[in-house]
């Protein structure tokens, strides 16, 4: 290991409540060989050089969706982004964009989970059905329609990169709508009219100015511009439908 | 201190705590019930569990099957009535999960789909492409939401039981936003922690995986059983760990020597053919493979590479499109980690600890023997592993027995009355400033990453794939010296707010009696058998003296007591454990015999 070993500088930023009035950078000389994340980099900096630095990380492999930091001012899993890609120069470490920051690379979440837990993030079934009848059928061109939304790991680098989010924290943002979507087209699911009423509200899709930023930076292509523009015709179709309809047309 | 009264508590928030949660809130939607997590629940590491989970689907499969392949592949340390209670339940399990979202892959008319996994005789390994963990995790999360009986305690780090009367009555945990410590009063508390294999260095678990809940249990006076049982997945990325699924061998994929050579065929896994048939070859038992792997090695027929000797795993004739379709994360992995297009070049792996089989003794009804206190998951030892636990297991256990310890902890809380609030309160705050001493101390001289990289280095040594008294006894003598180290550990953050340093402090201290728990329990068994194999004159499986459960129990300031505990054996008596053709022929023969 030690043949490859080269040395880089990490500028985090840092922040603590109890004794610091605003964020500021502090940087670290990380050594490292070219199989290392940005996250073992900052491991390295919390183990040997400075054990107050903080930071959420667990499965290393970015699925667990944990880790995600703005690294050179883009929001990224540090799990699988590599050290190697921006030697010689500087890397730069900062909290994810949008978010209060609760100490150093620690965000608050607690609105992103209010988000998810308002969507109804289940399924509402269309038909019930007993376990002893067995499974629903899904084709899986039914599946298809739905998998990539599924995939979401609530990283939440797409809010860091929503500039609607950024104004607007109220914003449902695209997590949580890829989220809704993921539901709304599943064969099983009977709960979309429920769900679209959040939609066509004040925080829903009609604040999204089509940036596309979030799809760009998601880890795992969920797509979430495209959940969010579908919903928009959904949701417009919806509210011209309720002149029509006494309960509302979404179906 | 903070105080929250709950009628049962449930600590971690994976697969087997959420699915514990909704169990409790389905028998009884007026018990209020607290779970308390680390991490908020979709971070546990469930979610990188990658192949799929176990339950009998097709015609020509049978519980009887799916029985016998549990218990061979456990060694036949297992116990054989849950483990027919537990290839009962599977199927319904997953079929519940099915009817809450989980986007099971299917067939193309729309039923779900099984595939083949290592050791197990018909396919029945339900998948969800191979993020299975994560779906599976992500669809119980979020059908918890629906039940506003579960109270969750996300980012709380639980620090001690409260055990009073002889039965448990609550957890204290510490809010890691804020520090603050608050009392969770229950009567009935269930620990669903998961497994402890961050204290091996090379391992293919998440950063949270340090035996809390072991530890708890353990300190408490609760026996850790068969914790010498540790698995390595034959397969993982060398240097990180990081796991390549079984899957990949399910949907075909070969492991090769550096000659290019299917060199399992060697360890009485062949024959091998075009595409491995179950049982044999690439899908035999993960012990197996990875004992073959270090026989390789020893035969210096391994890659040598930058983080030690590699082999491969051959992809390349399953096609890309298949390859996308199937097992897209470990494309991925392959690609972005390792620079391999597994389409076109093998993908290199190694050994690295998975699972840990044993854990807190809990009955088949996840009861341990402290009242009130139940486990469900890796974390605990109900008895479907044995000696090593077959692939797509684990995930169907965290379902049916999480389900099993929600109940008959919602059963329990009902039976009995309430605690004295205000002196278990008392109790809580003694905990709090022990924990607190343990962060506001000053003149300690040992740095935590020090300890923590020292135990998984002689972990590794002394309780790796194979076995010697000698590296052993060495591995206990570390552990001893580390835990007298720790007395001197340093915690420099001494804030209150996502204080990581001090959490990581009390994580490394529930490593290290998990880790003697495991080198005692490897130390004693003189036999080899499933993932503990030796090769010191106990080569072989020695049912006379070791067809027995170990069980540490811990003594403070000093090394657990070993004793062992019978195994139930009910309709499978232990017989010649063997895979491929000579597998083939002792079933027949097995067969025979019973006519």
């Amino acid at each position: 290991m030690s043949e490859n070993q080269r040395t880089i500088e990490i500028e985090v930023l840092r922040y603590h409540p109890e004794k610091d009035k605003v964020p500021y950078q502090q940087v670290f000389q990380v050594p490292f060989t070219d199989d290392m994340s940005v996250l073992q980099g900052v491991q390295y900096i919390k183990d040997y050089l400075d054990g107050s630095l903080s930071f959420r990380w667990s499965c290393r492999m970015a699925i667990c969706g944990s880790c995600g930091m703005m690294i050179n001012g883009e929001p990224s899993l540090s799990c699988e982004t590599f050290l190697r890609d921006y030697y010689p120069a500087r890397v730069r470490v900062e909290a994810l964009a949008h978010f209060p920051i609760e100490r150093d690379l620690v965000i608050n979440m607690e609105g992103f989970i209010e988000k998810l837990e308002s969507i109804q993030p289940y399924i509402i079934p269309k038909e019930k059905r007993t376990l002893e009848q067995g499974e629903y059928l899904q084709t899986p061109e039914q599946l298809n329609a739905y998998e990539q939304f599924s995939s979401c790991i609530n990283c939440m680098l797409c809010y860091a990169a929503c500039p609607q989010f950024g104004l607007n924290p109220e914003f449902i943002g695209p997590g949580a709508m890829a989220l809704l979507h993921r539901y709304n087209v599943d064969s099983r699911d009977g709960g979309k009219a429920e769900r679209m009423e959040l939609v066509a509200s004040e925080e829903g899709v009609f604040h999204c100015t089509a940036v596309g930023y979030c799809s760009e930076v998601c880890p795992k292509h969920v797509d979430p511009a495209n959940a969010v523009n579908q919903n928009k015709t959904n949701a417009a179709a919806d509210y011209f439908l309720r002149f029509l309809a006494p309960k509302g047309g979404a179906k | 201190m903070e105080s929250f009264k709950a009628d049962v508590v449930i600590v971690g928030g994976g697969g087997a705590g959420l699915r514990a949660a909704i169990a409790v809130a389905e028998s009884d939607p007026t018990l209020k019930i607290a779970l308390v997590s680390k991490v908020y629940p979709m971070r546990s590491h469930t979610v990188a569990a990658e192949g799929g989970s176990a339950g009998v689907k097709l015609p020509t499969d049978s519980l009887e099957y799916h029985f016998n392949d549990t218990v061979g592949g456990g060694d036949w340390l297992c116990e054989q009535d849950v483990v027919e209670y537990f290839v009962a339940h599977c199927n319904e399990e997953l079929t519940q999960l099915e009817h809450w979202g989980c986007p099971w892959s299917r067939t193309p008319d729309g039923h779900v789909n099984v595939r083949a996994f290592g050791g197990m005789k018909i396919e029945r390994t339900w998948f969800a492409a191979d993020k299975t963990g994560f779906h599976m995790l992500h669809t119980l999360f979020q059908t918890s939401i629906k039940y506003p009986s579960i109270k969750r305690f996300d980012e709380h780090f639980c620090v001690d039981l409260v055990v009073a009367n002889g039965r448990v009555q609550g957890v204290v945990a510490i809010e890691i936003g804020s520090g603050e410590f608050t009392f969770v009063e229950g009567r009935s508390v269930v620990i669903a922690t998961g497994g402890a294999g961050r204290v091996f260095r090379e391992n293919t678990n998440g950063g949270v995986v340090t035996g809390d809940g072991m530890a708890l249990a353990y300190r408490h006076g609760v026996p850790l059983r068969d914790m010498e049982f540790v698995q390595y997945h034959p397969t993982c990325m060398p240097g990180t760990g990081l796991l390549f699924t079984e899957a990949c061998r399910g949907e075909g994929g070969f492991l090769v020597n550096k000659d290019g050579y299917r060199y399992l065929q060697d360890y009485g896994l062949g024959p091998a053919e075009p595409s491995p048939r179950n049982k044999a070859m690439e899908l035999g038992p993960r012990d197996r493979l990875s004992q073959a792997f270090w026989y390789e090695q020893q035969k210096g027929r391994t890659i040598e590479g930058q983080h030690g000797s590699v082999v491969h795993l051959d992809l390349r004739h399953l096609g890309e499109a298949k390859l996308r379709e199937r097992l897209p994360q470990i494309y991925e992995l392959a690609e972005q980690f390792l620079g391999v297009d597994p389409a076109r070049a093998p993908i290199p792996v190694r050994p690295a600890v998975h699972y840990t089989m044993g854990g807190i003794m809990v009955d088949g009804l996840c009861a341990s023997p402290l009242p009130g206190l139940y486990a469900a998951g890796e974390c605990s030892s109900v008895g479907i592993h044995g000696a090593n636990r077959l692939g797509s297991n684990s995930l169907s256990e965290l379902c049916v027995f999480g389900k099993v310890a929600g109940v008959e902890a919602a059963r329990f809380a009902k039976a009995v009355a309430p605690g004295d609030s205000a002196s278990l309160l008392k109790q809580a705050q003694v905990v709090e400033q022990r924990v607190l001493g343990l962060k506001l101390k000053t003149g300690g001289n040992e740095r935590i990453a020090t300890l923590r990289k020292e135990m998984a280095q002689t972990m590794e040594d002394g309780c790796g794939i194979y076995r010697l008294a000698e590296t052993m006894q060495k591995t206990c003598d570390k552990l001893d010296e580390l835990k007298e180290r720790f007395k001197q550990v340093n915690v420099e953050d001494k804030s209150s707010v996502w204080n990581t340093e001090w959490l990581l402090a009390i994580e490394l201290e529930y490593q290290l009696d998990v880790a003697q728990s495991m080198a005692y329990s490897a130390l004693n068994r003189r036999e080899s058998r499933g993932a503990h194999q030796r090769l010191d004159g106990f080569e072989k499986r020695d049912d006379e003296n070791f067809l027995q459960h170990s069980q540490a129990h811990y003594v403070a300031g000093g090394a657990p007591r070993i004793d062992y505990g019978p195994v139930k054996i009910t309709k499978s008596k232990p017989g010649t454990r063997a895979y491929g053709a000579a597998g083939e022929k002792a079933e027949q023969e097995r067969k025979a015999s019973n006519v």
